[in-house]
This record gives structure tokens, C-alpha cells and sequence, in this order.
């Protein structure tokens, strides 16, 4: 843990004056920020606002935008919703799944890529939709799989 | 910005806007919603307004940037007003011609407009193509037409003029009394009346009231709320502001997935403007009265859709639904009153009250008022939004809006209200959509997501994905509903591998009833319903599954194989250089095979074969 996501939390918690009902807000913020939600963080919260840490736990386990451990440099989010699914999101999917070596849900063991799924982006008209790192790319088959992840790597 | 204290004022500010409007001043509209965004839209208005500055029309042109309208893909879309001409898939390297042929030289670049996929044949104006001449947009009717970032777009266009007449002309028992007779009923899912919803909420005794928006729209390959908050924040800001005038709220929440970002920061920008002019906070417009609105966002748990999980994640708890009663009009958000009601129920109330109950009930059947939204996806070739009177018919709506299923494809079935939804057959395709009719065919209205299925999409597989979603998204208090389902899906999974066995149909139905009746909150009771439809509408295709080992539609991956085609296969390699597992094997030029043992059965070789060389058994 370094000492400034430590600092940076204490100035995102300073933001809510809410009390306890800030509590998802407060995690959304960090998450947003580092990406992940640090333990240290996490006990900072329940002493300021005074709650038990299972309560902060238990919120920060309950909702699947929240992530526990650190996320890669490169994040996909391959949409499973409805709409993408018809149209072959899990061949996509699979496609990532083998190219990038790791399952939904995990991210690489050097920090490089995280792999989600999401249920609908609302962009279903474009769909199979696959965002990497928050830019859109739509009507994704498997080979173009391909052609984000060599586009990706030559950016890197 | 004005700060507005009378509604004179805001009349009078109205008046200053609209004199400002040339309406015959030439004026790009560039959709900017979040489907033409990931088509590249800012780089289009970039370009756009490079070639207007290269051609020295930046001053007499204006480029607005809209929200989403609907008709995502055929996006990015530029009109030209007021000619209203619709260009369509625009790219940046199109805006030249744009300016130097339509602005300047007053000529059509004619392979910008839309054309029928039948007949080729280009239609001019939005309102000659046929996905949007069979629309009837009431609550959509301003999507694509201003910009969601300026207020004084709203009220050139007679926004606030609902909120203006329910402050000065209207007792809160007036307001109420015009939305029962308009007959709007949720929109969100369960079509309870809506003002009746506000009265039970008014009647009850207390200080301290609330309203919530309800953006979570969880259904997963729907976004009409998304359009609407892009396209029209002040429209729902309207709304809620009424309302909360009805019921005697002084707060207000909205509620919005965090997977929309888009309409996050519109709605953001919405509402600071609303409270920099004065149409939220301390008494609005004079009259005494108080409202602001917080927004809230969700953090990816589709179970916050449904009201009593939402209010807890609001709170800030984990988004657990309880049981009701008590309803959340007699103990919601912290205990008090709360009225809640979805982002398009909300948007329909300035409507009904600028234009009166009478009108806002014209359209409809006798029991569903009003216009639907319906996002239509999957195997239709128009995807898009579109709002249409209650009381179409599936066949209208499928293809003549639609514009039918791509690729020559035999339609087969709707699915209608996502996870909590079910299925409607061909046969039912003249059934008129109202919320009574989709009840009696064991579908539901839902939020208005359709889903279009064709003779490729396996029903059982449609069935295994929602359960599945479902059993992800249980919030786990409740046995019924976290083993339930859990076990109903192991059940259609082991089916989908064909590894299903004798009796498994008849546990699916037991268990769905169970299910059904057993759950703690809407989600568990109304899991096993894409299940229970699809049984009961193509019990036969679960029946080939499970006796006689074979998937109709050629979708589940235990019970076909791919085969490549001797006397098509030219040889390419494509396939083989495509294939993830190394199954197929050929030499250049020559034919080549699968290998059934290595096949994971993907149907990447279909895809990329361009000789249509693969099929499946
Ligand atoms: C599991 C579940 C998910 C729901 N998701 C949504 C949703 O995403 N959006 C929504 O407006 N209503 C949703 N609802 C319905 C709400 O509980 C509530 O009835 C609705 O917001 C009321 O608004 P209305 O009367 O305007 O329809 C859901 C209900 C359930 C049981
Ligand atoms: S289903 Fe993928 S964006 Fe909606």
C-alpha cells in the first residue's frame, strides 16, 4: 500500500458529508480512481464513519462494479447483454479468453489486462460490444478480436 | 443564466429564446448519444465544423449536438434543418461534401440517405423511412431535435410549461386527480396507475417525503431510459418536480446505472442548470414551493432495479430487497413516504398535464394509455428505439418498424421483459401489445425490451442464459430463489449439453412453480418465467433436446457438430488460421476437415468462411 492512494482516499472521503448513506459513493469514487478498493481503504472508511468494517465489506462484496483485488493496465469489458449475446458475444468472449490467457473476471498475473463481462451497455444496436479501456468498439467477431488486441499491444 | 422567480419570468425568458431561433438559419444536428459516440460521432462534428470553417460558413451554420434518437444502427446520423434532410452512417471524411453539396450548393449527397434494404430505394426526410413513419413519438418526440446540454433548447420547445401550470393553476390533489384520468400506468415493469400510486403516497401522513427516478434499467439489451436521459433530461427533471409538487416531497433521488456514463454526466449538467435558473430548490418560480434532486449511481447489481433494493443501495447499504408490505408509499427511503416510478413514466407527466389527460389518452387501448417504448434488438433488421401506440400488434411492430428479420430468416419468437419476461410465438403475432394481452400469453410488458428471435436462435439456450443471469444477480437472502434457480439452471445447462435425461422437463416445471411462488421479492418470482414461456410455447424443442439428442436451432454446442463441405471449400485456410484449438487441417487449395475430438464447437470457421463452406448437424 502506498502512502498516497492512502492520502488520495482521505481527500475523496472529505468530499462526502453524508455520513454512513455516502458509503456506496465513497467506494465508487476510489474504485473509480484506483480501480480497485485497497484493504487500508476500506478499514479508513469504517473509522470515519464510524461503522463496523463487515458493514463496509459487505457492501464493498455485494455490488459487481467493486473489485477487491488490483485490476491490469488494460481493461475489457465484453458486454453479455441480451442483445450482444444473440449476436455472438461469447465467441467473443472466448476469443479474449484464449488470446489473452485468462478467464472472465481475472486479471493477468503481470497486471496487464483485466477481463470482464457487463450485462448491457445500452449501445445494443452495435452489439457484440467490447470496451476496452472505455473506448467502444462494436459488431466485434472473434477476429476482430484479434485485430483490438494486436492494436492495443502496438499502443502499449 | 436567468434565475427565474415568477412564472412570468420563465414565460418571458421563453419568448427572449425563441426570438433568438432563426428557424430558417441552416443547421447541422449531429446525434450524439452513446451507440453514434462509439461510431465515431465527435470526430464527425470535428470535421464537420472544420469544413464549415474552411468554407467560411462557421457563422451562418450551426452544428448542435444532440442526445441518442433511436436508430443506433444506422449511426452516426446528421439532419440538415431545416430541409430535415437524414444523412446517415456519416463518417468525418463525408462532411465536405456535406457543406460543399448540401449547404453551399443546396444538393443531396445521395448515398448518405437511408436506403430499404429490399429496394434500395432512398428516402429523403427521417419521416419517409419507414422505421420512423410508423412511430408515433410523444415521449421521444424531442430526442434528436435539441440539445440536451442547454435548458433554453427544453423551453423554446414548451418545456417547464407543465411545471409552471401545476405550481399556479393546480391544487397537488388537481395534479393527481389529471395523471388517474390520463390513465399512465408504470412504465418500469409493473404498469401499476400511476396516479393512484401518488395519492396512496400523498394520503400518508408525515412531513418528510420522497421521489425516486428509477434508471436502473437492469434489463439486460435494452436503453430506452438511457435515449431519454441523453436525449431529454429536463423532460424526466419536469416530471419529478411535478410530482414531488403532488405527493408534498421536498427531495428527490434519481437513480442511474453506472454502466451509462453518458447519461450520468447529462443528467449532471441537466440538473445544475435547472438549479442555477431556479427550477429546483428553494421556492420554485415563487410559489413557496421547495424540491432538489440528488443523483445517485448504481454499481452494477441488477437486482437495485427492482424498489426496495434500490432505496438500500440509496441509503447505502448492500442493494437487498424486503418483503412488502409495507409498500415503499408507506415506508420507503429512511423509513418515510417514498413515491418511486421509472425514468419514463416520469418523463410522460408534463405531457399529460401541459396538453390534458384527454390528449394523452387519445392513443392506446381501453386499458393501457398512452405510447410504449420498445428497444427492439437481435435478428431484426432495424435495431432501435421506437415508441408506438399501446396496443400494436407484434406483426406491425416486427415488420413494418422493424423492417423484419435480416438475411432471409423465418421469424420465431419475441422476448418481451427480459429476465422477468417470456417468449411469443409467430402464431401470436397479431396479438396486440397492451399490458393485459402480453399477461395472458405469459409474457410481461416489462420496461419494453424485445428481443427478436429467428429459426437460429435456440429457445432452450435463451432460456439457460436468462436463468443464468438471474442466478448471478440473486441477491442470495432467500433459499428459494439462490438454490431455486441455481438448480433450475444445472438442469437447462445439463439439457443445453445434451446430457439431459428423462424427467428433467417435468423438474424444470415443478421447480419454476416453486420458485414462482416462494421468493422473497420480484426477481426470484419472476425468474422462472422465460423458462415456464419457452415451455410452454416449444416444449417440442426441449423435447429434441432431451430424447432424441438434437438441437433444432444448431446452437448448444453438446449436441452438434461443425463439417466443412468438400465441394465448397476452396482451400483458403481461413478457417484453419482462425481456429483457437488447431481442429481443422488442409492442406493450400485442397479441402479441408475438422477434427470432431479437438472442435470446442465455437462456429468462428462459419463465420469467417466467406463460401458459406461450414455447416452445422
Ligand atoms: C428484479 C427487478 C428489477 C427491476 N428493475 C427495474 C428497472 O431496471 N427499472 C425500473 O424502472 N423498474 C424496475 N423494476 C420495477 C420496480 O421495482 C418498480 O416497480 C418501478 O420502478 C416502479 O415504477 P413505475 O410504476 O413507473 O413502473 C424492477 C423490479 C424487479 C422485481
Ligand atoms: S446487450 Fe450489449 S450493449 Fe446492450
Amino acid at each position: 500500500m502506498t502512502y498516497s492512494i492512502i492520502d488520495d482516499a482521505r481527500v475523496i472521503l472529505a468530499g462526502h458529508t453524508n455520513g454512513e448513506s455516502s458509503l456506496l459513493a465513497m467506494l465508487e469514487e476510489v474504485q473509480g480512481r484506483h480501480r480497485y478498493l485497497p484493504r487500508d481503504v476500506l478499514i479508513l472508511i469504517s473509522e470515519r464513519l464510524d461503522i463496523p468494517l463487515s458493514q463496509v465489506y459487505s457492501v464493498a462484496t455485494f455490488y459487481n462494479a467493486f473489485s477487491l483485488e488490483p485490476k491490469g493496465c488494460h481493461r475489457f469489458q465484453v458486454c453479455t447483454g441480451t442483445a450482444c449475446h444473440v449476436r455472438g458475444a461469447m465467441q467473443v468472449l472466448d476469443r479474449l479468453e484464449t488470446q489473452l490467457g485468462i478467464q472472465a473476471g481475472q486479471t493477468s498475473a503481470d497486471l496487464e489486462y483485466t477481463l470482464e463481462t457487463v450485462n448491457c451497455l445500452g449501445a445494443c444496436a452495435l452489439g457484440p460490444v467490447v470496451v476496452a479501456n472505455g473506448s467502444y468498439s462494436r459488431h466485434m467477431t472473434a477476429s476482430q478480436v484479434d485485430r483490438l488486441l494486436r492494436r492495443i499491444k502496438r499502443d502499449a | 443564466m436567468h434565475r427565474l422567480k415568477t412564472p412570468q419570468d420563465l414565460e418571458a425568458w421563453r419568448k427572449v429564446i425563441k426570438q433568438d431561433i432563426d428557424p430558417d438559419r441552416p443547421r447541422l444536428r449531429v446525434c450524439g448519444g452513446t451507440g453514434c459516440r462509439s461510431l465515431g460521432g465527435p470526430q464527425l462534428v470535428d470535421a464537420l465544423q472544420r469544413a464549415l470553417d474552411g468554407a467560411g460558413q462557421s457563422g451562418q451554420v450551426e452544428v448542435v449536438v444532440t442526445g441518442c434518437q433511436g436508430f443506433c444502427e444506422q449511426g452516426p446520423l446528421v439532419t440538415v434543418a431545416p430541409e430535415e434532410i437524414a444523412y446517415q452512417r456519416v463518417s468525418p471524411e463525408n462532411a465536405e461534401a456535406i457543406i460543399s453539396e448540401t449547404i453551399e450548393a443546396g444538393r443531396v449527397v445521395e448515398e448518405l440517405l437511408y436506403a430499404d434494404p429490399d429496394n434500395g430505394h432512398r428516402s429523403l426526410r427521417e419521416s419517409e423511412i419507414p422505421f420512423y413513419s410508423h412511430q408515433t413519438r410523444r415521449v421521444m418526440v424531442l430526442n434528436g431535435k435539441i440539445d440536451p446540454r442547454r435548458v433554453e433548447d427544453y423551453l423554446a420547445s414548451g418545456g417547464y410549461q407543465a411545471l409552471s401550470k401545476a405550481l399556479v393553476q393546480l391544487e397537488p390533489e388537481g395534479i393527481i386527480e389529471e395523471v388517474i384520468r390520463s390513465g399512465l400506468r408504470g412504465r418500469g415493469g409493473a404498469g401499476f396507475p400511476t396516479g393512484v400510486k401518488w395519492k396512496l403516497c400523498r394520503r400518508e401522513p408525515g412531513d418528510i417525503k420522497y421521489v425516486i427516478c428509477n434508471a436502473d434499467e437492469g434489463d439486460p439489451g435494452a436503453f430506452m431510459d438511457r435515449s431519454l436521459l441523453e436525449a431529454n433530461p429536463h423532460s424526466v427533471i419536469e416530471g419529478m418536480i411535478v410530482g414531488a409538487r403532488a405527493i408534498g416531497a421536498k427531495e428527490g433521488f434519481i437513480y442511474v446505472r453506472s454502466e451509462y456514463p453518458l447519461a450520468v454526466e447529462t443528467l449532471g449538467i441537466a440538473l445544475a442548470q435547472a438549479r442555477e435558473c431556479g427550477l429546483l430548490g428553494r421556492d420554485i418560480l415563487g410559489s413557496g414551493f421547495d424540491f432538489d434532486i440528488q443523483l445517485r449511481l448504481g454499481a452494477g447489481a441488477f437486482v437495485c432495479g427492482e424498489e426496495t433494493a434500490l432505496m438500500a443501495s440509496i441509503e447505502g447499504r448492500p442493494g437487498e430487497p424486503r418483503p412488502r408490505p409495507p409498500y415503499p408509499a408507506q415506508s420507503g427511503l429512511w423509513g418515510q413516504p417514498t413515491n418511486i416510478n421509472n425514468v419514463k413514466s416520469w418523463a410522460s407527466v408534463p405531457l399529460i398535464i401541459a396538453n390534458g389527460a384527454e390528449w394523452f389518452a387519445e392513443v392506446g387501448t381501453e386499458s393501457s394509455k398512452g405510447t410504449a417504448i420498445f428497444s427492439m434488438v437481435g435478428k431484426i433488421n432495424n435495431t432501435g428505439l421506437v415508441e408506438v401506440p399501446m396496443g400494436i400488434s407484434l406483426r406491425e411492430l416486427v415488420f413494418d418498424v422493424g423492417g423484419g428479420i435480416p438475411g432471409g430468416k423465418a421469424f420465431k419468437a419475441v422476448q418481451i421483459g427480459g429476465p422477468s419476461g417470456g417468449c411469443i410465438p409467430a402464431k401470436h403475432l397479431d396479438t396486440p401489445i397492451d399490458y393485459d394481452s402480453l399477461t395472458n400469453l405469459g409474457a410481461i410488458m416489462g420496461s419494453g425490451g424485445l428481443v427478436i428471435t429467428d429459426e437460429t436462435t435456440c429457445m432452450v439456450d435463451l432460456a439457460r442464459y436468462f436463468m443464468n443471469f438471474v442466478q448471478q444477480e440473486s441477491c442470495g437472502q432467500c433459499l428459494p430463489c439462490r438454490w431455486g434457480t441455481q438448480v433450475m439452471l444445472d438442469t437447462l445447462t445439463r439439457i443445453c449439453d445434451g446430457q439431459g435425461q428423462p424427467g428433467d422437463i417435468e423438474t424444470l416445471e415443478r421447480l419454476a412453480k416453486t420458485v414462482k411462488v416462494a421468493s422473497l421479492c420480484g426477481l426470484g418470482q419472476t425468474a422462472p418465467n422465460p423458462v415456464l414461456s419457452t415451455l410452454r410455447h416449444f416444449r417440442a424443442e426441449y423435447e429434441a433436446h432431451v430424447y432424441e439428442g438434437r438441437c433444432p436451432a444448431g446452437v448448444c454446442r453438446g449436441l452438434i457438430t461443425y463439417e466443412i463441405d468438400p465441394e465448397v471449400c476452396t482451400g483458403c485456410m481461413v478457417c484453419a488460421r482462425n481456429c483457437s484449438v488447431g481442429a481443422i487441417t488442409g492442406e493450400k487449395k485442397q479441402p479441408h476437415m475438422i477434427d470432431p475430438e479437438l472442435c470446442t464447437r465455437c462456429g468462428l470457421c462459419m463465420q469467417v468462411c466467406k463460401f458459406n463452406g461450414v455447416t452445422v448437424h
